[in-house]
């Protein structure tokens, strides 16, 4: 009756991947190396995003909020002269934090309000980053240490760091979709009273999700601000994140295991393309590709494309229905 | 100076409630939130400029030309383009006008650069009472209260105001009743952009305005909106009011560059307590 | 005297002016069936809001199995072992069938591992007649199945209290033997429950207990026969233009029930 989640062709084409992601970081030129960090966090991020926008149904605009918080602890505590490991994870533990702290706060809000209460967090962040200079730094920005090194190695080292981000976070997200967690956030998207009926805690799961969405993304935040070494409110508190993500998980496909991936690459490889070649229009370009995505895919191309996809690709969890 | 905080608050608020009311009708009736709705007020802010200092018109007839136009543009946006979306959650409406947003002030950067333009009034400035008072905000006010005025005038008096409220209430009802919804709702988002246009050519007459003020324009909305009570005309000139005196203190109290913050934090304090907003539902015409 | 699995003491719901349930106290031993009746708009779904937790209480207990369940969230009343099913069904759309069931047994029956719900939820399909739908959609099914599919996901919650709401309207006469089969079934699995009905037939031929609410307040309680033969009981069915049809429809019940209880079935 099963399907096995871990299956060999499984294992053999994650490794190859693998294998592939990590030649590519030591043979391709500087450039590619960091288009291939970008798409990277870009694919940790819509990872993260669709735990609790996908899943669970609440699409949330408070990515850049934890995305700028983890930058700034990460930046504060690298500051301190400790290492950058304690640094990330102490970026990723305060965005648990303050995740348990807002989810609390926000997730008793419907639809709407929650799309605005979530935006508007980001702003108080970005004015409160902007304003608090003694911890901050201000709108000047925050200086990190540099890493010890040649350029080379340490764009390598952070190539290698983010994906092995997307690595955890995809386990992570696979494991979730499997469980009695994911089951029942896919309830909650449904129906959240028949839900809690049923005897799910809703409050609490929909929590949890939320912590583990922002942790990921603060931990993100952390590792981005090490990498470029110095970081403004306006960089890691900007809106658009907020924005870009959910469109980039939406064109893959909301709720499935790779649409977030699937969506990322795409969206990344048409933002290079256009920024390459279009860079005063590329708002503009940015905002065609998001009506785009909108109205033509608006269920995203995993599922468009559904029947043609089906099997390995779409990563079916046991054999329920993907939701 | 208590007066003095107090007289600026009220000036600068009836702006907001003009610059907050359009957006709230469209979320009330449409239930999308215009994310464009900074930009239409820039653009509109750009009409009566140009139309004051190129064509030699008055300020305030310039202003009202802005409102014409830019009801057209919105009526078509919305009939269009926007009503694909109308029935989808909020969140692809968002996103969705966000994309146009883009676009748009991608391309006003494009047409007219990012340098701020203004009207250069100088009508001086009156006394009343030891408060000092600009005479081009006075004017500002009047406009902004007159058009607000005129607003909640038409949607209690007027056939397409009662069948406005009737979709705001309950669509499929409004349907039942014969009322063509798909139109209203055009005529609807045309009426807030009007209303952005408006307190664009009002804040023409008194501030520098540059595309790049349209996310502030949007923020704003958003909190007067909250603060006040989405949807209705009432909620919005006591959310105007209500941030327009906060700020005022605040400027004094925290130091101007904190206003933003504030407002936005206690945004979020209303959302969570007071979700409906000071007014609410009882603002509802 | 039997256990009590439910004491309600003068469960009250008010909102706005209205009064949805009216100080009402009621006792329900272990493993009785009985039966709630009353008029559109008696209170009948809110009692059962209130006691499932779905719906604030504005004043009064509730007692289950000796705990005060007063206060408890809807889904910690779930995890108890009260299940109730809905007059409008609502089922989660994007799921199958097997997986409706599932969730009642993940969460508050068994609650085991997804394995575990998965194979009791094919127990409790095949219950109700449902296994071969067991990969369809939920939303593909048709009305009478979906009111089995309800049942269906009730029943893996594992509760010892069971509230049933309408779940026999708009069912053609063979759906509703069936239907009143299963409940029969469960109730001799030693589940209580209490049946919301508005149909006289199908309650008086189940139940040996009848309640019946009138404006949020209870009216009458006691054996079926008794109930339908008090006048106040008649007077609440007759006060309208309808009450005409029900009183015929009464008095025939009340005298084939007469019938069945002489002729000892």
């Amino acid at each position: 009756m099963n399907e096995r989640l871990v299956t060999l062709p499984r294992i053999l084409a994650a490794m190859l991947l693998i294998a592939a992601v990590i030649g590519f970081g030591f043979y391709a030129n500087n450039y590619l190396l960091q288009a291939g960090t970008t798409l990277a966090m870009s694919i940790v991020l819509c990872l993260a995003w669709n735990i609790v926008g996908g899943y669970m149904g609440y699409p949330s605009f408070a990515t850049a909020a934890f995305f700028g918080l983890g930058a700034y602890i990460g930046g504060i505590v690298q500051n301190y002269d400790l290492p950058l490991a304690l640094a990330w994870i102490v970026a990723a533990a305060g965005g648990a934090v303050f995740a348990a702290l807002l989810g609390s706060i926000l997730l008793g809000l419907r639809g709407h309000y929650f799309a605005i209460g979530t935006i508007a967090v980001v702003e108080v962040m970005r004015e409160v980053a902007n304003n608090w200079e003694g911890l901050t730094g201000g709108a000047i920005g925050m200086n990190l240490p540099i890493l010890v090194g040649s350029p080379r190695a340490v764009g390598i080292f952070f190539y290698l760091a983010m994906w092995a981000l997307v690595l955890i976070t995809f386990v992570l997200t696979a494991m979730i979709v499997n469980s009695k967690f994911g089951f029942g956030l896919r309830c909650i998207r449904q129906n959240e009273s028949a839900a809690s009926m049923v005897g799910i805690d809703v409050f609490k799961f929909k929590v949890k999700a939320f912590i583990i969405s922002g942790l990921i993304v603060a931990a993100a935040g952390a590792v981005y601000a090490s990498m470029v070494a110095f970081i403004e409110p306006k960089d890691v508190f900007n809106v658009l994140m907020s924005i870009e993500v959910p469109v980039m998980v939406m064109l893959g496909a909301a709720g499935t295991v790779l649409g977030p991936l699937v969506g990322a690459v795409i969206y990344v490889l048409l933002k290079e393309l256009v920024w390459v070649n279009f860079i005063n229009f590329h708002s503009a370009i940015l905002g065609i590709i998001i009506i785009t995505v909108i109205y033509a895919v608006p269920k995203g191309i995993l599922r468009e494309f559904q029947s043609r996809l089906r099997s390995i690709l779409t990563a079916r969890p046991l054999n329920f229905r993907k939701s | 100076m208590l007066a003095q905080y107090i007289a600026n608050g009220l000036l600068i608020g009836s702006l907001y409630a003009c610059l907050a009311v359009g957006f709230s009708l469209i979320y009330g009736v449409l239930s999308i939130i215009n994310v464009m709705h900074g930009t239409f007020v820039v653009l509109g802010a750009y009409i009566t400029i140009y139309c004051s200092q190129y064509l030699g018109i008055s300020p305030l007839i310039a202003a009202l030309i802005g409102c014409a136009i830019m009801f057209v543009f919105g009526y078509l946006t919305q009939r269009f383009l926007i009503n694909e979306v109308v029935a989808a959650p909020i969140f692809i409406s968002f996103t969705l006008t966000f994309g146009f947003d883009l676009l748009l002030n991608n391309a006003m950067i494009h047409a007219f650069t990012a340098t701020p333009r203004s009207l250069l009034l100088d009508y001086g400035s009156i006394t009343v009472a030891g408060i000092s008072l600009s005479v081009a905000r006075l004017g500002a006010m009047v406009l902004a209260l007159v058009l607000t005025g005129v607003l909640y005038w038409l949607l209690r008096h007027s056939q397409m105001g009662r069948a406005i409220i009737a979709v705001r209430m309950d669509r499929h009802a409004a349907t039942l009743l014969g009322i063509r919804v798909p139109q209203v709702y055009a005529i609807t988002f045309g009426i807030g952009t009007l209303m952005a246009a408006a307190a664009g050519g009002a804040m023409a007459l008194v501030f520098p305005i540059t595309p790049l003020l349209s996310g502030t324009f949007l923020g704003k909305s958003f909190v007067i909106c909250v603060l006040g009570g989405l949807g209705s005309v009432p909620g919005a000139l006591v959310g105007g009011f209500a941030l327009g005196l906060l700020e005022s203190f605040g400027a004094v109290a925290f130091g101007a560059q904190w206003s933003a913050t504030v407002g936005f934090a206690l945004m979020i304090v209303v959302l969570v307590l007071r979700p409906s907003g000071l007014v609410g539902r009882k603002g509802f015409e | 005297m039997a256990e009590h699995v439910l004491r309600i003491q003068d469960l009250t719901r008010r909102f706005g002016g209205v009064v949805a349930v009216n100080n009402v106290t009621l006792s329900i031993p272990k493993g009785e069936m009985v039966g709630l009746i009353g008029p559109n708009g008696a209170g009948k779904t809110t009692f059962v809001n209130l006691i499932t937790g779905f719906v604030p209480k504005t004043s009064g207990r509730v007692i289950f199995d000796g705990a005060d369940i007063t206060d408890l969230p809807p889904h910690e009343i779930a995890r108890m072992g009260i299940a109730r099913t809905f007059q409008i069904v609502q089922p989660f759309s994007e799921m199958t069938v097997l997986e409706n069931v599932m969730a009642g047994a993940l969460f508050a029956g068994q609650r085991g591992s997804l394995k575990e719900a998965s194979e009791k939820a094919r127990h409790f399909l095949a219950f109700v007649g449902l296994d071969q739908f067991a990969e369809s959609s939920a939303s593909n099914l048709s009305l009478a199945n979906r009111k089995r599919l309800e049942l269906a996901k009730s029943l893996a919650m594992e509760p010892r209290l069971l509230f049933l709401d309408e779940v026999n309207a708009g069912l053609n006469s063979g759906e509703l033997n069936h239907a009143l089969d299963l409940i029969r079934k469960i109730s001799d699995m030693g589940v209580t429950i209490v049946i919301i009905e508005h149909l006289l037939r199908v309650v008086v031929s189940l139940v040996g207990r009848l309640v019946v609410l009138h404006h949020g307040g209870m009216l009458s309680d006691g054996p079926p026969l008794d109930v339908l033969n008090d006048p106040a009981v008649i007077k609440a069915y007759v006060g309208t233009k309808f009450g005409q049809r029900h009183h015929a429809e009464l008095e025939r019940q009340r005298q084939k029930y007469q019938q069945q209880v002489e002729r000892g079935v």
